[in-house]
């Protein structure tokens, strides 16, 4: 009997397996996104369930007081949070589901250790990978988290000494958990370790900008499932080691995606606060402070908005940030009303994440057919009377193509310079999310037209509207 | 080293490739939605968290399973439902489409 449900179980997982990959294929498409969300949630329903049959688990009362806890805070979080906060939301959930994989590791280790007296030599070792993972996971998000919502400086933190004390912390990790893999029932050696990963977790993120969160949420996100697989080993149970492992390679192919959009390594990310970018960030901003920079009012944009032929508009983080997404839409259909063509440019990491804007817009109602990748609009730009940039700042920024000395040369830009007339609606001269001036701003075409944006697109629309009548 | 160990490094090789294979080829509006629904995936960890907490009398692991249940479960429910909220914006865009 018990045989019967030791194998339903494991059909069970199986199943679950197989939905969380038709989930994960059927998410890569729009069409059938929604559904493959839904397909995966089945799963994991699926897989919760026949876990709970397990003889092993006797304690339904307060498993049941945990799940409903969980689900509480998750559903309120979920149904709460702003669209435009949604990288350190997924931030945030990452660093709980990497706490929890690191709490399994250190549990069966614990359990491990009091049952038998001593610890088999691989649950070790894949014990100090789970709890590794895990931890650095956990405080990596939570900083990552904290740096989003801006509660720590976006800025790359450094400090004298900080490679070397960093190498200490992997050398110290490296030195116990041999000690461990010798003499397994040290417990102070153990939770020295614990405390190490959540150190290197903090230190992992610490000296990566702002502007670069996007992709440590992302490597992050990778993180946790390799953490989820480890906790697997550790159990032996392969529904943790597959669903861990999709989440793993999918995290890194996303990874991949979005170092390309920005036209950088991996490496170059994680490690570039170590070289000597900031003095050339500070020289460049010192040489443009004599410039001229030409405003126009709302009537003249407008103007210059609803005469044109071609209109592109470029929306940024600013723009989902003033809620201004959707004026954005009502100005775009009175140009379209008095026969000016829209489009909307949106770059691989406008937002704060790789299609970050299109949900923005999408929750604006934008039809989905004028918005344009960065590689489709490009050489439209040559085409384009007027570009209209809203609370975007350095995926314009012409110098990414000819100034070696600035921090985001090399990166991809839309090449907004080449429309006849540029509108920039701004707040301030204020730098963007990765610290630069923005030479565009100073360009002989490029119209700045200060404001927040709301009220800006606000004006807008009414101005082009008296221009209709 | 042990079957089961064994028999785990071949399922978790197999499954990364099936990772790479089936996240290739996605358009950039979808990579928000994809990150965070493969986010709510790595909640599996609940699996784990339910076993370790399994048995009946409170200790230190129990406590330790009970915490991981709690913050796994967050990660799952969290997770699929933000990711459905995003997707239900793109499915009534597409109707007016």
């Amino acid at each position: 009997m018990s045989d019967y449900l030791v194998t339903g179980i494991e059909l069970a997982y199986l199943t679950a397996a197989a939905l969380f990959i038709v989930g994960l294929k059927q998410l890569g498409s729009p069409a059938t996104a929604r559904q493959g969300n839904v397909i995966a949630g089945v799963g994991m329903l699926i897989a919760i369930a026949a876990t709970l049959l397990d003889r092993s688990i006797l304690n339904y009362q307060t498993i049941f007081v945990g799940i409903v806890i969980g689900s509480l805070i998750g559903a309120i979080t979920a149904e709460k949070v702003e669209m435009t906060a949604m990288p350190q939301m997924v931030g945030i959930f990452n660093g709980v589901g990497g706490a929890a994989s690191a709490l399994v590791a250190v549990g069966e280790f614990w359990r491990l250790l009091k049952s038998t007296g001593t610890v088999p030599l691989d649950a070790t070792i894949i014990a100090i990978l789970g709890i590794l993972i895990g931890g650095v996971t956990f405080t990596g998000s939570v900083m990552a988290f904290a740096k989003l919502q801006e509660l720590v400086t976006g800025a790359p933190v450094t400090f004298p000494l900080q490679q070397p004390f960093n190498l200490l912390l992997l050398i110290s990790f490296l030195v116990g958990s041999g000690y461990l893999i010798f003499d397994p029932t040290n417990l102070t050696i153990f939770l020295i370790l614990v405390g190490i990963s959540l150190i290197l977790g903090v230190m992992f993120v610490l000296p990566i900008g702002g502007a670069d969160m996007p992709v440590v949420v992302s490597l992050l996100n990778s993180f946790s499932g390799l953490a989820a697989s480890a906790a697997g080993f550790i159990l032996a149970n392969n529904m943790l080691i597959v669903a861990g492992a999709l989440v793993g390679a999918s995290g890194i192919i996303l990874t991949e995606i979005m170092c390309k959009a920005m036209n950088r390594s991996l490496t170059n990310v994680l490690f570039s606060a170590f070289g000597s970018d900031g003095t050339s960030v500070a020289g460049a901003m010192g040489a443009q402070q004599d410039k001229v920079v030409r405003s126009v009012d709302p009537e003249e944009g407008a103007m210059m908005l609803g005469y044109a032929r071609s209109v592109v508009i470029v929306p940024g983080y600013g723009m989902a940030v003033a809620q201004a997404q959707h004026g954005v839409r009502e100005l775009a259909a009175q140009l379209e009303k008095m026969g000016v063509e829209v489009k909307y440019a949106i770059h691989p990491v406008a937002g704060r994440m790789p299609g970050h804007m299109n949900v923005l817009l999408a929750e604006a109602n934008v039809p989905y057919t004028q918005l344009y990748d960065m590689d489709d609009i490009n050489p439209d730009f040559d085409r384009t009377d007027v570009a209209l940039i809203i609370g975007a700042n350095d995926v314009v920024n012409p110098a990414a193509r000819h100034d070696t000395s600035s921090p985001i040369y090399g990166m991809p830009i839309l090449d907004v310079d080449k429309a006849q007339h540029t509108i920039v609606i701004k707040r301030s001269m204020r730098t963007g999310f990765a610290g630069v001036d923005n030479e565009l701003f100073y360009k002989d075409k490029t119209l700045m037209l200060f404001g927040s944006a709301q009220d800006v697109v606000a004006q807008l629309v009414s101005q082009v509207k008296e221009l209709s009548n | 080293m042990s079957q089961e160990l064994l028999t785990g490094l071949v399922v978790f090789v197999l499954a990364s490739f099936v990772g790479f294979e089936v996240i290739n080829k996605v358009p950039p509006t979808l990579h928000t939605p994809l990150m965070s629904g493969s986010n709510a995936i790595s909640g599996i960890s609940i699996v784990g968290a339910l076993l370790v907490m399994g048995s009946k009398d409170w200790n230190l692991v129990t406590i330790l399973g009970f915490i991981a249940v709690i913050l796994a479960t967050i990660n799952v429910v969290g997770g699929f439902w933000v990711t459905d909220r995003m997707l239900q914006m793109f499915k009534k865009k597409e109707v007016k489409a």
